[in-house]
């Protein structure tokens, strides 16, 4: 089922008419990503996002953890061993037991001894911008829709805060601020879009680990940046959200990661919720039938009685 | 470098992507490690003896770049029968005097060389320990050693004796010392001699993780050698890179706010070495090399400051320079507000309560003051330390008793005013003013200026030679704005220099006079507002000019991106490979040509030979590409400008665990120190009195992207604030084990100075290593925070104590003992003498 057929109003681009731009978006590569957050800042700075702080989280150098009303983007650090060195291969949950079960301190140091496997990952999350956006689909007033250039932006003013989208995300991504109860996310800077401004973030990057642009250019760009990883011997490197069949009908920001998308705390398989509508009316229907039958049967006893 | 400068580390993933292998050498595993193809972990302090042996491993087997060495740098030089090594003394060089603590450098000319006998003692004179930033090469009679072995094989030229003094850094020490496997090391070692040659060519880039030692500038001087041997200056890609700790601090070199040095790397005048400019001149600047214009650098310099009032019969006005006698460092300073010796201090954009090591040392130096005034762009800590120190809260310090007027006076930020920045690659880049600076708040510019002409105001009229200095000082800038700005670009144009007969700007260095014709601010910046235009203000995309980009901005000097140039060809002039063809002779043009504005005189063939009357640069041969220097060759030893040794040795930091495992002498002999109970020593592993397992662990300290320095500029804003919102400790878990640290829970961390509290990260970035048969452990901490603004902790630095470099008066904060347990602090009175049992326990040292 494609996203025109269970929509009865033109899809974009076709909403769009002669107004519509080429689809832009994201495609962020985590493999040269150094974790300096410009993005984060560079985000908050143009956008007016509020700071937000619990503190300090222990979870490396994340003091932001995930995405959300206050935060539009979110650079993860994973702290990984990626082979087995005498610590194990997945992190334990307490470093000091490890050590302390494997009697490190006592042994001295037997696990480090130069390439010992370990390494830091870190990679900057971003609204998707999907392709079959559940965000979208589940507004009820109309702030969320999808521009000219194939974005999906949220209009406060309209915004009733009914949280409808926040369920219908496979991401997490929409989120309510505590304060004014209304859903604030990345616009892939739809402002700045209007000038033919890049987003903040991209503009920050000093790397180049965020690149803006259209869509089809920037995945044909990754194809080849995976090929050439992988000619280089980096044999984890792989796309996450590049393809059309997905359960989002693919990403609008999309990544290239060095592990499973698990490990930086992506979902492995998005899939946009009212991809179940179909079966889901199809069981409402049989269930309210059943339902019914039900009912009319109490009746029907009743009234034989 | 990811870590603290991520937007120049751009250039480096982009290398990286071009088949570039990036190895990075650091304590702990930082966002460069985390994108390098290699991290090495050492431990902190020991990074002489790691360089030292790749320094090693390059003579050992043949790697140098054997034609460049024996041509372009002073390794044939004979140096004098009187030099003794670090082999022969145990650890020290000779001329070592005890009493003094200080060398006689007699014993380190070349052979066939008498030129120090008369040059006083160090304060006094000419390219010693004060002065020592210009390097100005010493004088050499037409630029040639009077002794030299081109086949390098007399036992005492310069490449013997360097074979000779790094012999015993082998990978094996390496392994010992550093606790870098060999393994790991030889990876290093070939990595760069495989990488180096005439095809091809590796660069250093190092940062204050470097310098900040009790024997730091010899850090930078292996990479020096290696660099030198390796045939990697003056070439692309090549060189060694001094990533700066704020957007000017090159700048601020070049135009320093260093006591010590003029504009221009020009040295300060002592009291009694340099009664006259004559007697100054003769005693600094070289016969050869362009620090043969020394006069016309200085005189255009003095006329730019005292304009029509300097002429010939007054010597320029050089009496009106200020004259130093020692130190007057930023801690000899502190050390003197601690002894009621200083009565009023300037901190402009600096926070020694929080930046500086053994800050509570400063903040009880700032609270014996009489005045302070503090200008920056927030109530920094040491503007408050009067009423928010921890000293009040220990009682140590009362509000009501610190007699210090301090007065705050709110600075612009860069996006509020015109000027430049200097970057590490001497490239100046101007900014424009995009808002005005709200409120009270002014620039830098604006706050001397109105600031001289008060005080010129004040003094008007008097009749005291000693104010003539400032009465007669060129102080007319055109100002602009409703506060009086003065014009940024009048200042750069001063700084420029101009023939004061045209008032036309000049071109560059090349054209200044010392009759008095040409005033010039700063030397090695003419050019940077040639033909009255503000090159530093350019900005042509790289796209759409060559690859070396000469139209973005302005590089010092005359322009030039890469210096020593000439290096990049052979002797012939020609290049040394096509793949890295930079500069190179023209010969049917008579000229140098390249890539880059070539650094030697334009038209001297590489064939030329300097007559015997030659003076300056034309005293230099056309194959001597070092034309700074006065025989025009790169320095693998240093005769004359470095206070503790013509060879870089390792030296263990001033507190360590370990004993030198290369030599007798344990630490740098000539490094400054200052035991008195307000910085207290812990006792190192040669201690004879102390306990030196009383603090056993290795403690560094670090920048994270997310602050800046002291913090001012960050903890003060909210978006940064939230990234990194506390200050905290990192350790790996094994000596979390050892100390039942938790995780996200509190240690306290002790030096003899102090007592700090962070939360602790547990984390295998940081990496225990085995040293001399044993398990060290380190201790990472950010030094950013401090007792103010939206994110609060206590200060790294108040653990480091003030131990200097004694060529550059630099802290040891990048290597130091301390101890770690688990949970917080102790509050009020308690915590002096919590520190105190520390300093009984180990026998600290308290006085010298």
């Amino acid at each position: 089922m494609t996203a025109a057929a269970r929509h009865p109003a033109p899809a974009w681009p076709e909403s769009w008419g002669e107004e519509a731009e080429p689809r832009v978006g994201f495609f962020t590569d985590t493999s040269v990503c150094i974790g300096c957050k410009a993005c984060e800042v560079a985000c908050k700075e143009w956008n007016g996002v509020p700071d937000e702080s619990d503190g300090l989280s222990g979870n490396s150098y994340d003091n932001s953890l995930d995405l959300g009303a206050n935060r539009w983007r979110h650079v993860a650090f994973v702290e990984q061993r990626v082979e087995v060195g005498g610590v194990g291969s997945s992190a334990p949950d307490s470093w000091v037991e490890e050590a302390s079960r494997q009697q490190l301190v006592e042994q001295g140091l037997p696990i480090h001894d130069g390439a010992d496997g370990f390494r830091w990952l870190m990679s900057s999350d971003v609204c998707k911008h999907c392709t079959e956006a559940g965000c979208l689909d589940a507004c009820p007033t109309g702030s969320i829709f999808r521009t000219e250039h194939g974005t999906v932006v949220v209009q406060e003013d309209i915004c009733n805060g009914c949280g409808y989208c926040v369920t219908a995300c496979p991401f997490g991504v929409l989120d309510r601020r505590s304060d004014d109860g209304r859903v604030w996310k990345c616009t892939l800077c739809y402002d700045r879009l209007q000038d033919d401004m890049e987003p903040a973030c991209a503009q920050a990057c000093p790397t180049d680990s965020i690149q803006f642009g259209e869509l089809e250019v920037l995945r044909r760009r990754a194809a080849d940046r995976v090929e050439h990883l992988h000619e280089r011997g980096v044999a984890s490197a792989r796309l996450y959200g590049a393809d059309d069949d997905d359960g989002v009908g693919g990403f609008g920001a999309f990544f290239l990661l060095l592990d499973e998308p698990e490990t930086y705390g992506l979902p492995p398989d998005p899939v946009v919720p009212t991809r179940h509508l179909p079966e889901a009316f199809a069981a409402a229907a049989a269930a309210s039938a059943a339902l019914l039958a039900g009912v009319a049967a109490a009746f029907i006893g009743r009234s034989a009685r | 470098m990811a870590e603290c400068h991520p937007v120049g580390f751009q250039w480096v993933m982009e290398a990286k992507e071009r088949g570039a292998k990036i190895i990075h050498v650091d304590p702990r595993f930082t966002r460069t490690s985390a994108v390098a193809d290699l991290h090495v972990p050492l431990r902190a302090g020991t990074d002489i003896a790691f360089l030292g042996g790749i320094v090693n491993y390059i003579l050992t087997n043949g790697r140098e770049f054997r034609e460049y060495v024996k041509h372009y740098t002073n390794a044939a030089t004979i140096v004098s029968g009187e030099f003794a090594d670090t082999e022969d003394l145990g650890g020290l060089f000779s001329g070592w005097d005890p009493e003094s603590n200080s060398y006689d450098i007699e014993t380190w000319q070349y052979a066939g060389m008498d030129v120090f006998a008369s040059g006083g003692k160090r304060e006094e004179g000419a390219i010693f320990g004060e002065s020592a930033h210009g390097s100005q090469g010493g004088k050499l009679e037409h630029g040639n050693p009077p002794e030299m072995d081109m086949d390098l094989e007399h036992p005492r030229c310069v490449f013997q004796l360097l074979k000779r003094h790094f012999s015993r850094y082998t990978p094996e020490k390496v392994e010992e010392i550093c606790g870098v496997p060999k393994a790991t090391f030889l990876e290093v070692a070939e990595s760069l001699c495989s990488n180096s040659g005439r095809e091809r060519t590796s660069a250093f880039c190092y940062a204050v993780g470097w310098t900040q030692h009790t024997v730091g500038v010899q850090y930078i001087r292996t990479a020096a050698i290696i660099q030198l041997l390796l045939g990697n200056i003056g070439r692309p890609g090549g060189g060694i890179m001094a990533l700066r700790g704020h957007a000017s601090i090159q700048g601020s070199t070049d135009i320093p706010t260093l006591y010590n040095i003029l504009p221009g790397y020009i040295p300060m005048p002592h009291p009694h070495a340099h009664q006259t400019l004559d007697d100054f001149l003769e005693m600094n600047s070289a016969e050869t090399g362009f620090w043969g214009h020394m006069d016309a650098y200085t005189i255009s310099l003095l006329k730019a400051w005292w304009g029509e009032t300097a002429t010939a019969d007054n010597d320029w006005c050089f009496d009106y320079l200020p004259r130093i006698n020692g130190s007057h460092s930023a801690y000899q300073s502190a050390l003197d507000m601690l002894d009621g010796d200083l009565e009023g201090y300037f901190l402009l954009g600096e926070n020694p309560a929080v930046g500086s090591s053994n800050s509570r040392l400063h903040r009880l130096g700032l609270a014996n003051l009489d005045w302070l005034v503090v200008r920056d762009l927030q109530e920094i800590e040491s503007a408050a330390f009067w009423r928010e120190g921890p000293e009040i809260e220990s009682g140590e310090l009362v509000t009501s008793e610190i007699g210090t007027e301090v007065f705050f006076l709110p600075a612009a930020s860069h996006v509020e005013k015109d000027g430049s920045f200097t970057n590490t690659q001497r490239l100046l880049q101007w900014h424009h003013k995009a808002v005005e600076p709200p409120g009270d708040c002014r620039s830098e510019l604006w706050f001397m200026y109105h600031l001289g002409k008060r005080i010129r105001a004040k003094l008007a009229g008097s009749t005291e030679q000693r104010d003539r200095s400032i009465l007669d000082l060129t102080w007319d800038y055109p100002t602009e704005g409703a506060h009086g700005d003065p014009s940024a670009e009048a200042v750069l144009r001063e700084i420029n220099g101009v023939d004061l007969a045209e008032d036309s700007a000049l071109s560059g260095y090349t054209e200044l006079k010392n009759d008095g014709s040409t005033a010039c601010g700063c030397w090695i910046y003419s050019g940077c507002y040639a033909d009255e235009v503000n090159q530093t203000a350019r900005r042509k995309p790289g796209s759409e000019q060559t690859w070396v980009a000469p139209e973005w901005a302005w590089a010092w000097p005359m322009n030039r991106r890469i210096i020593y140039n000439r290096a990049s060809a052979d002797l012939d002039g020609k290049p040394w490979s096509e793949r890295k063809r930079y500069v190179w002779w023209d010969a049917d043009a008579g000229k140098w040509t390249g890539e880059d504005v070539p650094d030697f005189v334009a038209d001297m063939a590489p064939d030329y030979v300097p007559d015997e009357d030659a003076e300056a640069e034309q005293a230099l041969r056309g194959d001597e590409p070092f034309v700074m220097q006065a025989d025009g060759r790169g320095w693998l030893f240093v005769p004359s400008g470095l206070t503790d040794g013509p060879f870089p040795t390792h030296y263990e930091p001033h507190e360590s665990p370990f004993l030198n495992g290369l030599y007798e002498q344990q630490a740098n002999p000539g490094r400054e120190q200052f035991a008195r109970p307000e910085n207290a020593y812990n006792p190192s592993a040669d201690s004879r009195d102390g306990d030196p397992g009383v603090f056993p662990f290795v403690v560094t300290s670090y920048r994270l992207t997310e602050h800046h320095t002291a913090g001012a500029m960050s903890r003060t804003v909210p978006h940064l604030s939230e990234l990194q919102p506390e200050m905290f400790c990192e350790v790996s878990p094994e000596l979390a084990a050892e100390r039942g640290l938790e995780h996200n829970g509190w240690a306290t961390i002790v030096t003899s100075r102090a007592a700090i509290e962070a939360r602790v990260l547990v984390t295998e970035r940081i990496k225990p290593l085995a040293v001399q048969g044993r398990t060290v452990h380190q201790v990472g901490l950010p030094y950013h925070w401090g007792f103010r603004g939206l994110s609060k902790g206590d200060a790294a630095n108040d653990l480091f104590s003030i131990a200097l470099d004694p060529n550059v008066h630099i802290q040891e904060a990048k290597a130091a003992s301390c101890d770690v347990v688990p949970g917080r602090r102790p509050r009020g009175a308690d915590l002096p003498a919590f520190v105190a049992s520390y300093r009984d326990r180990a026998g600290s040292k308290e006085s010298p």
